[in-house]
């Protein structure tokens, strides 16, 4: 098979200036953080990109104060129009700044220019675009006849997409009127942190939006926070579980997003080369760092060895190198530990049993880097069949019946996303009924929309976000005043 | 200087084909004299028809377009209507005879309204439409789609919130619409039809006539490619005869009634101009 020669076509960094040093974003202040300050690297590289200031409980404490004021002088009492226009400008902002951002991302999260310019940015851009028309329409939303704010909104979120899940987390809390202390993760902060200057740019009142950087112990001071009326959080299902049973019997309220291990169910009479681009997108978008990445593929038994000399042949095209090259496919891991994970779980995988490939592709001197990873013989009690890999590692098993596979699908504790590929609409429609999954996907993989909702079942958490379903999470039950 | 007015069909701004106009006066001042403004073009038949042309060959695009671009194009116009304040202000002020104060407070809640109608574009679907739990194995579910052109007779007594409340409704969900503005304070209309011209909404999606409502009327009641008709400003007219037009072609009438401008406004504006699909298919393995 013929491969292209690229030369390389970097995008310029001249467009983003990063500081030396990020303090706390704290009632439209930067203050100085308490803790420790830690750096963010860039992991394509391990360059340091900047510090960042740790925000200790005490520093937590004065953000849920800056919220909470905020929330009962300001935002809680502006009319939804005029919240809405504060959101319509942020979205416009984010807009106008799109290539800083994206290249702001990419730097800081290892993932290819590609995807943080035409997938992370205008999808975060949209979510605020959509939320702002729904700030004045809440009565509408079937939510009672007058929904009203949890208050003050503790947020969590992981590196995976600093920005997008920013934008999932701010914008409908906002909208429902309540106002947020949000933490980015640990080592992907920077978009959060720039996003301070187009909350100022857009002149959002002080205090309604507060960032808190840090690690795990940043986040549970959010939680454990009495005056946090509401936690949503995005990241593992461990520490989703930790979540609900830290705010039991409390007057708290939580939505999970957490992780997954998506089938994709390939039926023999799918259209096989739209279907191996499903895949390789629903397996190597973001180097697989996706909670609904389609980790396993379930192959029909009698095309599985077509589906695996496609699949090769297709990963051997993909480019992997700088993110910050128009022409990469795949970029780096995200962090030293999060390449320790995968390479670990790769290595559990061969020792299981199973086959391994991979592309054998040159992998840069620096920085963190994991080859598309091929897993063949995988039998459904292997811990690559059963546990959130979260990294460019497909495993691939087969079925016979519809009946087996559905019954594989589920087979996982987790219940997030599903792909079905067959031409027959009927069957898409009933895989759908039976897959316990929140979000099913036919003939298409990772397709995500402001308006649609978004959330798993079972261990990969409860609520929904996006969507008139996502606003749910953000307004209290019931219509009493 | 001052500018000429004219009318606002297929994006383009032409004078009547007639090549006729009127005289367009302010509101009384305190000394009882209404002072010159312009002469408006006065729309006949045929300018009618040719808006009604160039809103079916826009209809298409627009109702194609993703709810989330035509609501971004439709936002962009309440930025452009901004921009603009000043003269919309000035505009309304003389054609409505109020204070400063007043018109601002007016062409406020017209932007605001527009921003509200924007923001609906990505949210009708989700609460017009829904999944019908059917007694089979079928997958059933009803969503709207715009209706198609519609023709809509503008309030006449309010010269620009009074369009707004017309105009977005129509257009947010993808029809395409022929209006007809106040009679006697139609400059508010043009200056509106140039905050739309610049704003991304494609030539067509709005046509704008300026002219004698009772003269056009009959004709758009009664023309066998307009979907829908908005009798909103016809109160004072012989509607129930537009009406009876209507029924031709079974257009969508939305009678006039008692209008509440100031007051949030009712879904209802939008949904007479959808029809609802409902799709079936079936399940199994």
């Amino acid at each position: 098979m013929p491969t292209f020669e690229y030369a390389p076509a970097p995008e310029s960094r001249a467009v983003v200036d990063i500081p030396d040093s990020y303090r706390l974003w704290i009632g439209g202040e930067w203050v100085e953080g308490r803790g420790t300050p830690f750096p963010t690297i860039n992991p394509a590289t391990e360059e340091t990109l900047s510090t960042v200031a740790e925000a200790t409980a005490e520093d937590v404490d004065a953000a849920v104060r800056a919220a909470r004021t905020a929330y009962t002088r300001i935002w809680s009492r502006m009319s939804g129009t005029d919240r809405g226009k504060y959101l319509f400008r942020i979205a416009r902002i984010m807009q106008e700044r799109a290539r800083e951002l994206a290249v702001l991302e990419t730097l800081d999260n290892g993932k290819p220019i590609k995807e943080t310019r035409d997938f992370d940015v205008p999808t975060a851009a949209a979510h605020f675009f959509y939320h702002a028309g729904w700030a004045d329409k809440l009565e509408y939303a079937g939510l009672g006849s007058s929904p009203r704010p949890h208050g003050v909104v503790g947020q969590i979120i992981p590196w995976n997409f600093p920005l997008l899940m920013l934008a999932w987390k701010i914008a409908p809390a906002l909208a429902c009127g309540n106002t947020v202390v949000l933490k980015p993760a640990e080592t992907t902060p920077l978009a959060a942190l720039l996003f301070a200057d187009i909350c100022q740019q857009a002149d959002l009142p002080p205090g309604v939006v507060n960032l808190v950087t840090g690690a795990g112990a940043t986040g549970q001071a959010i939680v454990d926070h009495p005056g946090i009326d509401k936690i949503a959080f995005t990241g593992s299902t461990a520490v989703g579980k930790m979540i609900a049973r830290s705010i039991a019997g409390s007057d708290k309220h939580a939505t999970l997003e957490l992780g997954g291990k998506a089938a994709n169910v390939v039926f023999d009479d799918a259209p096989l080369d739209q279907a191996i681009e499903g895949i390789v997108g629903g397996i190597f978008f973001n180097q697989g760092q996706v909670c609904c990445a389609g980790s396993r593929v379930l192959a029909q038994e009698n095309i599985v060895d077509d589906v695996v000399d496609r699949l090769k042949r297709r990963l051997e095209t993909l480019r992997l190198g700088d993110p910050l090259d128009k022409n990469t496919d795949v970029g780096a891991i995200n962090s030293e530990r999060q390449l320790a994970r995968i390479t670990e779980l790769s290595a559990v995988g061969e020792a299981e049993g199973a086959v391994r490939w991979d592309t054998g592709c040159p992998l840069p001197k620096n920085g963190f880097w994991f080859r598309p990873t091929l897993f063949t013989e995988v039998s459904q009690s292997h811990r690559i069949a059963q546990e959130e890999i979260f990294g460019p590692v497909l495993s691939v098993l087969t079925f016979r019946t519809p009946g087996e596979a559905v019954a594989k699908a589920n087979n996982t504790p987790y219940g997030l996303s599903a792909g079905v590929w067959t031409e027959k609409g009927s069957r898409i429609l009933w895989m759908a009924d039976q897959l316990k999954a929140g979000v099913v996907w036919a003939n298409t993989f990772n397709q995500f929309d402001p308006t649609s909702p978004f959330g798993g079942y079972k261990e990969s958490g409860y609520g929904r976000e996006g969507g008139r379903h996502g606003l749910a999470a953000y307004v209290r039950k019931g219509t009493q005043q | 200087m001052r500018k000429t007015y004219k009318l606002f069909i297929g994006g383009a701004f032409p004078r009547s084909e007639s090549g006729r106009s009127y005289e367009v006066y302010a509101a009384a001042g305190r000394s009882g004299k209404r002072a010159f403004l312009a002469n408006a073009a006065k729309a006949s038949r045929k300018d009618a028809r040719n808006a009604v042309v160039a809103a079916r060959k826009a209809v298409g695009g627009w109702a194609g377009a993703t709810a989330y671009n035509r609501g971004q194009v439709l936002y962009r116009v309440a930025e452009v209507m901004e921009s603009r304040r000043d003269q919309l202000v000035a505009e309304v002020r003389t054609a409505e005879g109020l204070s400063p104060a007043r018109a601002g407070a007016v062409v406020d809640a017209a932007i605001d309204r527009w921003v509200w109608y924007a923001g609906w574009s990505d949210k009708i679907a989700q609460i017009t439409g829904n999944l019908n739990p059917v007694a089979g194995p079928y997958f059933n579910i009803s969503a709207p789609e715009p209706t198609g052109v519609v023709a809509v007779l503008a309030p006449q007594d309010s010269s620009l919130l009074g369009l707004v409340s017309v105009v977005a409704p129509v257009i947010v969900t993808g029809n395409a619409c022929v209006v007809v503005s106040s009679e006697s304070m139609p400059l508010p209309a043009i200056t509106l039809a140039e905050c739309l011209a610049t704003s991304d909404v494609p030539g067509g999606v709005v046509n704008i006539l300026t002219g004698d409502a009772a003269e056009m009327a009959p004709w758009l009641a009664s023309h066998l490619d307009v979907n829908g008709i908005d009798l909103t400003g016809a109160a004072d007219l012989d509607w129930a005869a537009f009406e009876a037009a209507a029924a031709d072609n079974l257009k969508r009438v939305r009678r006039p009634g008692p209008e509440d401008l100031a007051a949030a406004p009712e879904l209802t504006r939008m949904t007479a101009w959808l029809e609802t699909k409902t799709v079936w298919h079936p399940k199994g393995r």
